[in-house]
């Protein structure tokens, strides 16, 4: 009986045999592989820079100019207008991440990377960008501009 | 001397049997025979990035504090610094340019077809390679303009529908470009890219070894109707010293364009300053650019950067298949492949000069 069994092995078996073996190559081959693309992908980056921020000093801006302020860690545009109001926006273009300039001739917000134009409270008026700039809060404390992202509603 | 050290190889190696191919082997002369340099050309051009590259490393820092200022005292400080770096610059654009130019030669010359589908298959990755090369090397100096060319770069690689979004973080190394994306840069330049290509090129060089070089149709049919008037010249050492003679050229040229017109360095990256006036990429991605320029940015109800993208990727994609487009019967197809060279050469000309000239 065993004689007989040894010369035609058992066909399922060996298909079972077969089967553990590739599965258990498969697994630690998994258990390679899953380490590293998790490597590839960095850690994601913890934002403590809140909703607020100091972005100029009262006296630092003259009317119709405008200044690049950090918000976190992305660029933030603060505008003086002509008549001496603040607005703050985010900078950074919508279109492809380029950071926007304020162009006191136009009294516009332009990106150099691909001519696109946004007007002030903005909206993306001509080129390229597909939606309008986020625009922040802004308020003064003591000599301070401070900028905050806007509460949800 | 010499013979008795050839001897000790020989019997080593059966030396004459290893170099024999390279004895038979034979390149067709007629009047387009010049085209068959570029892929040299290219490839001496490939060498001088491997020295002149290694030459580099010795004093270049990866990093945003140091990258620009290692780049900086590699210009001021070393001696021929700013040699060898310029010729780096100018070698790496020539050798696009020469590996385009190889590329519209082999579609003109139709020396893409059967059986050199692998040849040219091989050859597009190569090129994708070599503009990755370009991509990646030109952040390395960490200067205003590199930065903002990888942001919308990588932001482009961003508007992919679904593999978009990782494969730009992946690029970057977080969501913003930054000091780790100029890390990773610097790894797929000098590491990840090279062993690629290395391999690529040999597989490449040893296709075009075993099957020997491509005549053009038209002249094949006449050469087999009257075999008389076949022209050849043996590769070794005849076309080989042709070829080393148009390199010698070569690195006069590259010489005198890196001594007269050194690269400059710009200004230092600062992710916190509004991108400067008359901002472009490269060159060899200006046609590109000047595409997604004027797509509007809504084309029904797809995002027109997400089309474009999506254009482009499809374009190259079939583009690396395209000897397998090619029916067996050529009077089918005769001559659409030429025209579509025609149209894309005219195309990729035309789209670089106006985005050269444009605002």
């Amino acid at each position: 009986m065993a004689a007989k069994q040894l010369s035609e092995p058992n066909a399922t078996r060996r298909h079972m045999i077969e089967a553990f073996l590739g599965g258990g190559l498969l697994a630690s081959f998994a258990s390679f592989v899953y380490p590293v693309l998790r490597y590839l992908i960095p850690p994601p980056v913890v934002d403590l820079g809140g909703d607020e921020i100091v972005a100029a000093q009262l006296s630092e801006l003259k009317p119709n100019s405008a200044k690049i302020f950090r918000f976190g860690s992305r660029p933030g545009l603060l505008i003086r207008n002509s008549d001496g109001t603040y607005r703050a926006l985010s900078a950074t273009c919508t279109h492809l991440g380029c950071t926007v300039q304020y162009r006191s001739d136009l009294r516009q917000i332009w990106c150099a990377c691909h001519n696109g134009i946004y007007d002030l409270n903005g909206r993306n008026v001509s080129g390229p960008p597909p939606r309008p700039l986020e625009v922040f809060d802004v308020h003064s404390r003591g000599d301070e501009i401070v900028v905050s992202r806007k509460r949800e509603a | 001397m010499f013979a008795a050290f050839r001897r000790w190889f020989d019997e080593r190696l059966n030396w004459d049997d290893l170099i024999a191919p390279l004895r038979h082997k034979t390149v067709p002369t007629h009047r387009l025979s010049y085209w068959y340099f570029l892929g040299g050309i290219t490839l001496f051009l490939f060498g001088i990035q491997v020295a002149t590259g290694i030459l580099l490393l010795l004093y270049y820092r990866p990093g945003a504090n140091e990258a620009f200022e290692s780049v900086q005292y590699i210009m001021t400080q070393v001696r021929f610094g700013w040699l060898i770096r310029s010729i780096h610059s100018w070698s790496a654009n020539l050798m696009i340019f020469t590996a385009f130019a190889h590329m519209f030669s082999v579609l003109f010359l139709k020396a893409y077809r059967k059986p050199r589908e692998l040849t040219w298959l091989s050859g597009m990755i190569l090129l994708f390679l070599v503009m990755g090369f370009g991509f990646s090397g030109y952040l390395l100096p960490w200067n205003t303009l590199a930065f903002f060319a990888t942001k919308v770069g990588t932001e482009i690689t961003g508007q992919v529908p679904i593999m978009g979004k990782p494969m730009m973080i992946f690029l970057r190394g977080g969501e913003e470009v930054t000091g780790a994306t100029l890390t990773r840069f610097f790894g797929f330049h000098v590491a990840v890219l090279p062993g690629i290509a290395t391999v690529l090129l040999l597989v490449h060089l040893l296709l075009v070894q075993r099957l020997g070089m491509s005549v053009p149709p038209k002249l094949e049919a006449e050469w087999t109707a009257n075999p008389s008037a076949k022209r050849e010249m043996k590769f070794f050492p005849n076309f080989l010293l042709r070829e080393m003679m148009a390199w010698y050229v070569g690195l006069g040229v590259l010489g005198v364009l890196a001594a007269v017109f050194p690269w400059n360095l710009g200004v230092k990256a600062d992710p916190f300053v509004p991108a400067p006036a008359g901002i472009k990429p490269e060159w060899y991605f200006l046609f590109m650019f000047q595409t997604l320029k004027l797509i509007p940015s809504k084309v029904w109800f797809i995002d027109g950067e997400v089309l474009g993208v999506l254009a482009f990727g499809l374009v190259g994609f079939m583009w690396i298949l395209l000897p397998f487009f090619e029916s067996d019967q050529p009077s089918r197809t005769k001559g659409w492949i030429t025209g579509l060279a025609v149209f894309a050469l005219a195309y990729v000309a035309g789209m670089s000069v106006y985005g050269h000239l444009a605002k």
